[in-house]
């Protein structure tokens, strides 16, 4: 009685009756790869608010203060305002360690759902029209993640962010031509920076990125709706309709229980497992460097190229064009994602498809997109293990250069290796209609003179 | 007073009501002249716009000057938009319905409708309209100038570059200090030893202050002729400073046999970068290119002095670094 009287208020109000009914029917494709997309959503909101309780305590401020804190081994050293401030939020303020790190642990798992979420989407095809606007829209947030995440570490001022705060301008002087301006634009001079470029990077970090990511987020949710989801193939599913569980009542409660799970395994990593000890790394000063220093993961692609990279600049005369951390700093990347952005068009040229799909494929279904994209996965993982080498060496004493010599044989060969494996197997999947997670492929019976064609793998 | 004003009500509800039988009221203007003034308009927009940028890059850019070529751009924008809104489009009464936020019937065919008739009514907002080419030139003018005009403070962030990434405090008479100013002396080191040095009175976080010390015996040597006597006693000091990215070189690989490991060398921790010690900061392996910037020692008195400046530019490599030194 009362809903409906609430209902008819807001409808009469603001016509969003209609709206709400079909949102309350929106219907969902149940499958668990569909999951990580939400994941993803669910811990941009649990940084959101972690980070505007951390907000309230940071001072963003490179004003060198002595330390007298509670901290005892870091007691009468000069540190920053804004190293000193995290120390004090770590050690200080109740819960305010906690906070810190459910921060850093939801920033980590953020970008790797995201990263999950993006190869679900890529392997099944989702990227397809009608969905590649949303696709796009997809990847941008994820290049706004990974610079919003490095920006964020970069923040606290402690001996490894300034590490990769000294990293990041050189990378930024390395544009050709522009790069010696750039650099000086965004740091308001040389390295490591005018006083206030800390105010800038906590104005960049709490305001301009979030804002954006939860701009380009609620597009995304928009354009997800709007076409309705995907789904995969199945009994009585087909381009024209989409099977599933209504939004209300079940998938509401399932989806808010996920995000309480997160919650969960967020608030548990935040306050079990330690991460990035700031306290241990010390102050940074431009002259402090420290051994082993790995940057958070989403990085270790990028500190991977830059350590494969030989030891070469572009010059012409006595002008550098292209300084030698630009290929591992942004070209790489820039290769990467531009794949990525690309692939739709892509795809599209290369098989003349230009219909709108609904139905998802397996990987299977579509051996080459999936060889090529397990190519340049490969690719990136490699490079990324390469950033991991120096590990190696300390932990198992395979000879640092050994390895690097190792890692640039595999950057060349593991793509070309797994493109070809991976289209032979999922070739061989598809003519065989196995499921390689489950028993055999027994099940599927084949009919004399019917064409095989590949059923759902759920059953 | 009361029937007056039910005779205005009626009035108006008719004439409302006759709209509704037209279903668009078009008039069309064709008037070239006022096409001809939108187009000024837009230009002098365009042109007050490059004229912030140009006040803006001036030294000492006057605030009033600034605001007032700005706000010019922007007027003139409006002027134009406004002129051509009642002399150059079409001037037309349109009745639509209002939705009954209920569920619009949509089918592809319909669709196809709606993209047609979007196409379609947005061709006929310019029915009427002659100079279509000069319009859209002058559109195109005005956005470049005020585009440029709203980008141009984003130099405001930095400083120009000028000589600034090439700023050392290191020529010859400045002195070597530890991390609390102390004078650092050649006796300090030892054979196989390095420690961090600072130039004395400078600031130590500038990037170009901090250089790393080192010890080898003399006889290893192998510097290039020119720098023959840079390093006294066989003590060398090199910019702190990673030519890679900028991070510190924190690591000294000196071999204690020296027949089976590679010679005395500085290792950067970031990307393994390494330099060679004895011959002046060689790059033997790593993704570095320039070799680590040295700094002429001489001993005065026991104490380590600069005997001129760094041999290079410190930090990472720009397009100019090369030009210097
Ligand atoms: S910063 Fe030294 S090797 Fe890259």
């Amino acid at each position: 009685m009362t809903t409906r009287r609430v209902f008819r208020f807001l409808d009469s109000r603001t016509g969003g009756g209609s709206v709400l009914g079909k949102a309350l029917r929106y219907v969902f494709p149940d499958h668990w790869t569909f999951l990580f997309g939400e994941i993803a959503m669910y811990t941009f909101l649990i940084l959101v608010a972690t980070g505007t309780y951390l907000a309230l305590f940071y001072e963003p401020s490179t004003a060198q203060v002595v330390y007298h804190g509670a901290y005892a081994p870091l007691r009468g050293q000069e540190m920053s305002t804004a190293y000193a401030s995290a120390v004090d939020l770590s050690f200080e303020v109740q819960a305010g360690l906690l906070i810190r790190q459910v921060h850093h642990w939801a920033a980590d798992v953020f970008l790797a759902a995201i990263t999950v979420h993006l190869m679900r989407i890529f392997f099944t095809g989702a990227f397809r029209k009608p969905r590649d606007v949303n696709y796009y829209v997809g990847l941008t947030m994820l290049v706004l993640a990974v610079v919003e995440g490095y920006v964020g570490y970069s923040l606290l001022d402690d001996l490894l962010s300034g590490m990769g705060l000294a990293i990041g301008n050189a990378v930024a002087l390395s544009v050709p031509v522009i790069g010696g301006q750039l650099g000086s634009l965004i740091w308001g001079g040389r390295f490591p920076g005018a006083p206030n470029f800390f105010g800038r990077l906590f104005f960049v970090h709490v305001f301009v990125l979030p804002i954006l990511i939860a701009t380009l987020m609620a597009v995304h949710l928009v354009l997800i709706a709007t076409p309705r989801h995907t789904q995969f193939r199945g009994r009585g599913r087909g381009e024209r309709n989409v099977l599933g569980t209504p939004m209300w009542p079940a998938y509401a409660l399932r989806s808010l229980g996920l995000f309480f799970a997160t919650t969960a395994v967020l608030f548990a990593l935040g306050g079990l497992v330690q991460i990035n000890p700031i306290w241990q790394w010390g102050p940074y000063e431009p002259w402090l460097g420290t051994n082993g220093a790995q940057p958070d993961w989403y990085l270790g692609w990028l500190i991977g190229a830059l350590r494969l990279m030989p030891s070469f600049d572009v010059v012409i005369g006595n002008y550098t064009l292209v300084p030698n951390p630009f290929w591992g700093g942004v070209a790489f990347p820039g290769l990467i994602f531009g794949f990525l952005y690309l692939w739709p068009t892509i795809e599209r040229r290369w098989t003349g498809d230009r219909r709108a799909h609904n139905l998802l494929d397996r990987p299977r279904d579509n051996p080459t997109r999936t060889a090529v994209g397990a190519a340049v996965f490969s690719l990136v993982a490699t490079v990324f293990f390469a950033g991991a080498a120096d590990r190696a060496f300390v932990q198992f004493g395979v000879p640092y250069e050994d390895q690097l010599w190792g890692y640039r044989a595999l950057t060349v060969l593991a793509p070309i290796v797994v493109f070809f494996l991976t289209r032979a197997l999922a070739r061989r999947l598809r003519e065989s209609g196995a499921h390689p997670a489950r028993d055999s492929g027994a099940r599927l019976v084949e009919r004399p003179g019917a064409i095989s064609r590949p059923t759902s793998g759920r059953s | 007073m009361r029937n007056l004003w039910r005779w205005i009500v009626a009035g108006l509800v008719l004439r409302l009501s006759k709209k509704r039988e037209v279903h668009r009221e078009v008039d069309l203007p064709a008037d070239p002249g006022a096409e001809t003034w939108t187009a000024a308009l837009l230009f002098a927009a365009a042109l007050a716009g490059l004229a912030f940028v140009a006040i803006y890059a001036f030294d000492d850019a006057d605030t009033q000057l600034l605001g007032l070529s700005i706000a010019a751009a922007l007027a003139l924008i409006a002027a134009a938009l406004i002129l051509a809104a009642v002399r150059v489009v079409p001037q037309e009464t349109l009745e639509e319905e209002r939705p009954r936020f209920a569920d619009p019937y949509r089918d592809e065919e319909n669709r196809e409708d709606a993209v047609e008739g979007a196409a379609l009514s947005f061709r006929e907002g310019t029915d009427g309209v002659t100079r279509r080419r000069l319009l859209g030139a002058a559109g195109a003018a005005a956005g470049v100038g005020l585009g440029a005009a709203a980008l141009a403070p984003l130099a405001s962030l930095g400083p120009a570059v000028g000589d600034r990434l090439a700023a050392s405090p290191w020529k010859a008479g400045v002195h070597l200090v530890d991390e609390n100013d102390l004078p650092v002396k050649a006796s300090d080191l030892e054979v196989g030893s390095f420690l961090t040095a600072f130039a004395k009175g400078a600031d130590k976080g500038e990037l170009a202050t901090p250089l790393v010390v080192v010890r080898v015996k003399p006889e290893e040597l192998e510097l290039p002729a020119e720098r023959a006597d840079w390093a006294p006693e066989g003590i060398l000091a090199f910019s702190k400073i990673c030519t890679h990215a900028q991070c510190a070189i924190s690591l000294f690989r000196y071999p204690l046999f020296a027949e089976r490991s590679p010679g005395p060398a500085l290792v950067c921790p970031c990307h393994y970068s390494t330099f060679d010690v004895l011959d002046g900061g060689e790059r033997i392996f790593g993704p570095a290119v320039r070799p680590l910037p040295q700094l002429p020692l001489r001993i005065e008195a026991g104490e380590l002095v600069a005997a001129g400046p760094l041999s290079g530019a410190v930090g990472a490599s720009w397009s100019r670094v090369r030009e210097e030194g």
